[in-house]
């Protein structure tokens, strides 16, 4: 007996450093997440950055949902047009119930609100899913954006439950709380936004570990060879879908909570899209890629959008170029770097990298240049925006700046050609030493 | 009967119309197995072409140099970008294409605004043709009719007549085949996307004076050119034909009918109130569901019937 607790004692203690080491990327995200505002932090007023805090629980509820489609798109290879009817359907039933709650229907903790979008979300999955998922490929693409402009029409049709162009207003305050919390500040609202996008990227995790996550992917390598192992690939997509709206039900609930209004356009296609772009651009093939690129698009979005109104053009070219050179997208690219970094000789990489950053950076201050005088222009010149670098005011209509952004971009094409062939060369030479000392490729 | 000889005419119209995109879109998609997104693009960048042509030179030359124009694009496209992309799959290809659609939008609007322009039809045309029973036919819905049908007879017989068409209806179903039979494949890709797009890019030349020339028109347009192609079925241009007429007709007549189910039940003696369960469903007028029936049309074929209309094989 004695012996007994002798022995577990240092067990915990040696594991808790393991359980440490295991899961220090959670750890440091919480705390950086929980950081960042007070960055931001305006000490003479003595309050958070609102915009800050917006933009920092965008990140959170877009990531959720980017993750949740990409439970269907990068693990179980199924492309959906559509995947925003379950945010948004998610996000109305919350109003609805955030409603009901503060009308003393019933009592239900703010901290909770969440799992009625995710609830929501999955029996909307499960409806739909059970029509959707019995093609797949292209005809899956298409059947789902057939669905997504139904649902689109439907808000805009049926007052009752989607509250035509004005959507469902509701009120977080409803003072039902299980920590006494009154969520009447936005930073109340973020931690528990990061709460609750923690606890769905960890529920997403072990899910893909799972042995639904793992046939969700052979489904999508070969379906027909999963039939043969004795699984229903159907079955396999219609419980991957109804999850994934599960999911995407909760970055609807969080959406609905931090901005205490769901309008139609969150059903919309273009927030399909927008999942879609995040997903792709960080990465479709590795978890955390749709949080990446969460990141990058919302950072795109809410920083450009200040400026100009082109966010939603860089991000596409972005997607492009992604498409077209990294389908792995920016984990992908992060991966290909793995074998030399086993060799121990992602050294050897800086000084190319070094040398293709300035003709990039040339590359992109044209283009962006070019970008910026066209929608100058004509969007800018009739929202009567102008631009001014250094206090000297740039005409769009004048020549001498569209020259410079045309010279920029052409001599940064050219330069980065030359620059790209030593660094190809380079890349291939260390890539063929990895594969002659036999590490994978 | 006087609105229903108006409303087929007018669907005629719009369904010849839809056929002119939906054509290229659909041999596009057998052929290429390649889901379009920018086809839609080409569309609304015809129209544009077409009203700045038109501004400087005159609406003519622009019929003929702005498909031209769209085709160019699209054989670039093609042979820089989804040639590419190809090796990728067929996903990889529609993102591709969906990227594409997302950016054409985008400089579209800088480069022309955020409002529709006033792309107008000619003069010459703007008059009306015949009227029947006392409302007024234009005489530009007429041209309209006409020009889709020329290019109907054109494609019929460029498919059935030349040595080219032969190739490439052999490759609609049997791509691989063609190419061990020593046909350069690779160059019929093109060239049929570049016809694809340029017919497109026809579409919207006559078509954005029709309807509003603004930016958000590839995106409205777009979804119900590809119910029209899975409608049709794949691999078969007459059942493209068919399914556009039906949709055309179905969207013109679903405006005109101004019923819903409460008038229905309402024969049956049943009267639908505000107390009614579910009577914001019941009394949704059918012109306001007229939109949705495309949708919910693309919903049930590849549920029921992924085969299409005419279509050889699976969408």
């Amino acid at each position: 007996m004695s012996a007994d607790t002798t022995s577990t004692a240092p067990l915990a203690a040696a594991r808790a450093p393991a359980l440490l080491r295991r899961h220090w990327l959670w750890l440091a995200a919480i705390v950086l997440a929980l950081a960042i505002p007070w960055l931001f932090f305006d000490w003479s007023k003595g309050r958070h950055s609102g915009f800050a805090l917006t933009m920092l629980s965008e990140i959170g509820l877009m990531s959720v949902f980017a993750l949740s489609f990409n439970m269907l798109m990068g693990q179980t290879g199924l492309l959906s047009f559509g995947h925003a009817i379950l945010f948004g359907l998610g996000g109305y039933c919350t109003a609805h119930t955030l409603n009901a709650a503060k009308a003393g229907l019933f009592w239900l903790p703010v901290e909770l609100i969440p799992l009625a979008g995710g609830l929501g979300g999955l029996v909307f999955g499960a409806v739909f899913g059970y029509v959707v998922t019995k093609q797949r490929a292209t005809a899956f693409a298409m059947i789902t954006m057939g669905l997504g402009e139904l649902v689109a029409a439907c808000a805009l049709m049926f007052m009752g439950f989607f509250g035509g162009e004005g959507g469902i207003s509701t009120d977080r305050v409803t003072g039902q709380s299980l920590f006494g919390i009154e969520y009447s500040t936005p930073w109340q609202v973020y931690c528990l936004v990061v709460a609750w996008t923690v606890i769905a990227t960890m529920l997403m995790r072990l899910q893909t570990q799972t042995p639904l996550g793992r046939m969700a992917n052979a489904q999508r390598d070969n379906f027909e060879r999963t039939q043969f192992v004795g699984y229903d690939p159907r079955m396999i997509r219609f419980y991957q879908f109804t999850l994934s709206g599960f999911f995407a039900g909760i970055g609807g609930a969080l959406y609905v909570l931090v901005y205490e209004i769901v309008t139609f356009d969150t059903v919309a296609a273009a927030k399909s899209a927008t999942a879609l772009l995040a997903a792709y651009i960080g990465g479709a093939g590795s978890f955390l890629g749709p949080f990446l690129g969460t990141i990058v698009v919302v950072l795109l979005q809410s920083g450009v959008s200040l400026i100009s109104n082109a966010w939603l053009l860089y991000v596409g070219v972005l997607f492009i170029v992604m498409v077209m050179f990294a389908p792995g997208g920016i984990m992908g690219i992060v991966a290909r770097h793995e074998p030399i970094a086993r060799m121990g000789r992602l050294g050897e990489l800086a000084v190319p990298y070094a040398r293709i950053l300035p003709p990039g950076l040339l590359l992109v201050l044209g283009f962006v240049t070019l970008v910026e005088l066209a929608q100058l222009a004509t969007i800018g010149s009739a929202q009567n925006k102008s631009l001014a670098i250094g206090g000297q005011p740039i005409d769009p209509h004048n020549g001498l700046p569209w020259a410079i952004g045309a010279a920029m971009l052409v001599a940064g094409g050219l330069w980065m050609r030359r620059e790209a062939r030593v660094f190809r060369a380079r890349w291939d030479a260390l890539m063929e030493e990895a594969k002659a000392r036999g590490l994978p490729v | 009967m006087e609105v229903f000889l108006v409303s087929l005419l007018n669907g005629l119209v719009y369904g010849m119309l839809l056929f002119m995109l939906a054509s290229g879109l659909t041999l596009i998609l057998s052929m290429m197995g390649v889901l379009n997104f920018a086809h839609a693009s080409a569309y609304m960048l015809g129209a544009y072409f077409a009203f700045t042509i038109s501004q400087h030179i005159g609406f003519w030359p622009a019929l003929i140099i702005a498909p031209l124009l769209c085709g160019l694009l699209g054989a670039m496209i093609e042979m820089y970008g989804l040639r590419r992309v190809h090796r990728n799959g067929h996903i990889a290809e529609l993102l591709f294409t969906f990227g594409l659609a997302l950016i054409i939008e985008k400089v579209v609007q800088m480069t022309w605004g955020l409002l529709p322009v006033p792309y107008r039809v000619p003069a010459g045309l703007d008059f009306p043709l015949f009227s029947i029973y006392g409302t007024q036919f234009p005489a530009y819905r007429a041209f309209m009719l006409l020009i889709s049908l020329l290019m109907f007879g054109a494609i019929w017989l460029g498919l059935t007549r030349t040595r080219i068409g032969l190739v490439i209806q052999a490759a609609l179903t049997h791509p691989d085949m063609v190419g061990a039979l020593g046909h350069n494949v690779p160059r019929v890709f093109t060239t049929v996307f570049a016809a694809g797009t340029a017919l497109a890019g026809l579409a919207g030349v006559i078509g954005g004076n029709y309807q509003v020339t603004e930016p958000a028109m590839a995106f409205t347009m777009g979804p119900i050119v590809f119910v029209v192609v899975v409608f049709g079925g794949l691999g078969s241009l007459t059942g493209c034909f068919i399914a556009s007429l039906m949709m055309g007709l179905i969207q013109t007549f679903a405006v005109v009918l101004d019923y819903s189910p409460a008038d229905l039940l309402r024969q049956f003696g049943i009267i639908v109130t505000s107390a009614t369960p579910f009577h914001e469903v019941l009394t949704v007028p059918l012109p306001r569901v007229g939109a949705l029936l495309p949708f919910l049309l693309l919903i049930l074929i590849l549920v029921f019937k992924p085969r299409g209309l005419m279509g050889t094989r699976d969408t």
